[in-house]
C-alpha cells in the first residue's frame, strides 16, 4: 500500500496526470467524484435559471445565441459525467444524489434571473468567474478532468464575452437600458463573488484537493484574481459594482474589497436560497416525466439486439 | 408597418415558411433543461435552433422585398419587427406548429409530423427558380434530413417500446391527425405560386408517414385522415386559442421596450 502511495504522489509532484485505470487513494477517488459531479450538476441546473429566458429573448439573434449557449451547458454536464463515471459512480447514481440533497451544485443558480440583463450578467460575472476555477482545473491531476476542462474552457470564454457584449449594448441603449444593466449587476455581484467558496481559512476541502494537485489556487487568490479582472472591465460597461469599500490598494497591487454576507452564503449552500427548490423540483420532474421515455428506449433497444442475435 | 403590406402571394408564402418553423422552434426550445435524458435534451435544442435559423432566413428575405419598395431608410423593416411585432392574425404558421408540446411522445409526433412535410417540400424547392429560396431550400434540406431521421427512429422506438410509451404515442398521433389536412390544403398564395406539386406532394408524405409507423407497429390510417377536411386555418392566420399565448411570451421584450438595440 505503501508503495502506490509513494507511486501516486510522485507522479502528482512530477505532474504525470492520473488516469482512470491507475492506482489511486479512496479519498481522492472520492473526492473527485464529490467535485466532478458537483460541476456537472451545476452545470445542468445552470441550464434553468437561463433556460428561463429562451422564449423571452428580445431578438431572434439573441434567442439564437441563448439557445446555443444553454445547449452547451449541457454538452458540459456530459463531459463532466463521463469523465466522472471514469472513476466508477454511474450517471444514474449521480443524478439521484443531486435529487436526494446528498450533492450539491453551484449556489449561483439559487437565484433567480429577473430582466433580461440578467442573461448577460450572468454570462459576464458567473461565467467570468467560472472560468477562473476551471482554467485552473484544465491543469488537474486527474486526466480525464483535465481534458474535459480544456474544452469547456473554450466555450467558456466564448460565453463569458457575449454576456459582456450583450451588457455593453444595454451600456449603450436607454436610460431603461442602462438602469436594467445595472441592477442585474448589483444582484449578481455578490453572489458571484461567493462562487470561489468559502475564506480559504473556513474551507474544509482546500488542504488536501491542494496538495494532490486537484486544486492549484485557493478560494481567496481566485476571487482577488476576479475582483480586479471584473473592477477594470466595469470601467468599460460605465456602470458600478455595488461595494462601497471596492478601492485600489497600491501597495498589495490588488483592489480591497468589503466583506461577503457569509450568512446568506451559508443560507443559500443549505437550501434556504431564492430558488433551491423550485431548481431541484424542476430537475427532478424532468427526471420523473422522463422516466418512460428512458424505459421505451432500454426495452427497444433489448428487442432490437435479441432480433439481431436470433438472425444471426 | 411595412409587415401590413405583406400582399403579394410570394410574401405570404415566405411567412407561412417563416412562421412555421419559428413558431415550432419556440415550441421546441421549451424543452431545453427539460428533456427526459441529456443527450436528447440536446438534440431537441440542436433542432429547435435549426428551425430559428431556417425562420430566421426567411424572415431577412422578407425584410429585404420589403424594403425594395421602401422610399425612406427609416422605414425599413428587418426580422426583428416581422417576428416580434406582428399580431397573431398576420401569422401564418401551420396550426400544428403552435399546438402544445405535451409529452415526450406528443412532441415528437408534431416534428414528425412537421419534418417529413418540409423535408418533400424543400426536396421540390431545391429546383425553384428564386436564388434565394433555393438557397434556403438546399441549406435546410441537410438539417431536416436529421430532424426527419431523428423524429422517425424516435416514433418507432416508442411505438415498439414499452406497453405505455406505445399507448402515448398512439395517442399523440390521433390528437394530431386533425391537423395533418392542413398541410395539403393549400392557401390561395400556394396556388398562385405554383411552386410546388401539391398531390405529389401528398403521396410522397403519405408513403414516407405510413412507412414509419408501419416499422412503429402502429398501423393507422393517415391518407384516410389527411383526405378529410379537418382543422385547418393557419396558412391563413385564424389559429388555435394557443398562438396568443405563444406570442405574449415571445413578443413580450419587443412590445415592453419599443425601439431598442438589444
Amino acid at each position: 500500500m505503501m508503495q502506490h502511495e509513494q507511486l501516486f504522489q510522485s507522479k502528482i509532484d512530477q505532474e504525470v496526470k492520473i488516469e482512470p485505470l491507475d492506482w489511486m487513494p479512496d479519498a481522492y477517488r472520492k473526492n473527485l467524484v464529490r467535485q466532478i459531479s458537483q460541476h456537472a450538476h451545476s452545470e445542468i441546473v445552470g441550464m434553468l435559471p437561463e433556460g428561463n429566458w429562451i422564449t423571452r429573448a428580445p431578438s431572434l439573434k439573441r434567442k439564437a445565441i441563448l439557445l446555443a449557449k444553454v445547449q452547451d451547458e449541457a454538452g458540459h454536464g456530459l463531459y463532466l459525467y463521463s469523465a466522472a463515471e471514469t472513476l466508477g459512480t454511474s450517471r444514474d447514481q449521480m443524478i439521484e444524489d443531486l435529487h436526494s440533497g446528498k450533492a450539491k451544485y453551484s449556489s449561483i443558480f439559487n437565484y433567480p434571473t429577473l430582466t433580461w440583463a440578467d442573461m448577460g450578467a450572468i454570462g459576464w460575472l458567473v461565467d467570468g468567474a467560472a472560468i477562473l476555477n476551471q482554467v485552473m482545473l484544465c491543469r488537474t491531476s486527474y486526466g480525464p478532468y483535465a481534458r474535459a476542462m480544456v474544452r469547456i474552457c473554450k466555450e467558456e470564454s466564448f460565453h463569458q464575452r457575449q454576456g459582456f457584449e450583450s451588457l455593453l449594448v444595454l451600456s449603450k441603449g436607454t436610460e431603461t437600458q442602462k438602469q436594467m444593466c445595472q441592477d442585474a449587476i448589483n444582484r449578481w455581484w455578490w453572489p458571484s463573488l461567493m462562487m470561489f467558496g468559502p475564506k480559504d481559512a473556513d474551507s474544509t476541502h482546500s488542504d488536501q484537493s491542494m496538495k494532490w494537485k486537484i486544486k492549484r489556487k485557493s478560494n481567496d487568490e481566485l476571487r482577488q484574481q476576479f475582483i480586479d479582472m471584473i473592477a477594470g472591465q466595469v470601467k468599460l460597461l460605465g456602470m458600478t459594482l455595488p461595494d462601497p469599500d471596492l478601492k485600489w490598494n497600491e501597495e498589495r497591487k490588488h483592489y480591497d474589497f468589503g466583506e461577503i454576507d457569509w450568512e446568506e452564503f451559508w443560507a443559500v449552500v443549505k437550501g434556504n436560497g431564492p430558488c433551491n427548490k423550485e431548481r431541484l423540483a424542476a430537475r427532478k420532474k424532468a427526471w420523473d416525466d422522463g422516466a418512460w421515455v428512458r424505459e421505451a428506449a432500454k426495452v427497444y433497444a433489448e428487442k432490437q439486439s435479441k432480433k439481431i442475435l436470433k438472425s444471426a | 408597418m411595412p409587415a401590413t403590406k405583406n400582399t403579394t402571394p410570394l410574401i405570404k408564402w415566405l411567412f407561412y415558411m417563416a412562421d412555421s418553423n419559428l413558431i415550432l422552434s419556440q415550441r421546441n426550445s421549451e424543452w431545453c433543461g427539460h428533456g427526459p435524458v441529456l443527450e436528447q435534451d440536446i438534440a431537441l435544442t440542436n433542432m429547435a435552433l435549426d428551425q430559428l435559423g431556417q425562420a430566421r432566413a426567411y424572415y431577412q428575405y422578407i425584410a429585404h422585398l420589403l424594403n425594395q419598395d421602401v422610399q425612406s431608410p427609416e422605414q425599413y423593416t428587418n426580422e426583428d419587427e416581422l417576428a416580434f411585432l406582428r399580431d397573431n392574425r398576420a401569422f401564418h404558421n401551420l396550426l400544428l406548429c403552435e399546438l402544445p408540446n405535451g409529452d415526450w411522445a406528443q412532441t415528437i409526433a408534431k416534428l414528425f409530423f412537421f419534418s417529413h412535410y418540409q423535408y418533400q417540400l424543400l426536396n421540390m424547392l431545391t429546383q425553384h427558380e428564386d436564388d434565394t429560396i433555393r438557397a434556403i431550400a438546399i441549406k435546410s434540406l441537410k438539417e431536416v434530413t436529421y430532424h426527419v431521421r431523428w423524429s422517425s427512429e424516435w416514433v418507432i422506438r416508442l411505438g415498439d417500446g414499452t406497453e405505455e410509451s406505445k399507448t402515448r404515442m398512439n395517442n399523440a398521433i390521433h390528437y394530431l391527425l386533425p391537423y395533418l389536412s392542413e398541410l395539403f390544403n393549400p392557401a390561395d398564395y400556394e396556388l398562385s405560386l405554383k411552386a410546388y406539386d401539391i398531390e405529389s406532394l401528398k403521396e410522397k408524405y403519405i408513403a414516407a408517414i405510413e412507412d414509419v409507423l408501419e416499422k412503429a407497429e402502429l398501423p393507422i390510417p393517415v391518407s384516410f385522415h389527411i383526405n378529410l377536411i379537418q382543422q385547418k386555418g393557419g396558412k391563413q392566420g385564424l389559429h388555435t386559442e394557443h398562438i396568443g399565448f405563444i406570442l405574449a411570451e415571445m413578443q413580450y421584450m419587443q412590445r415592453t421596450y419599443p425601439n431598442m438595440e438589444w
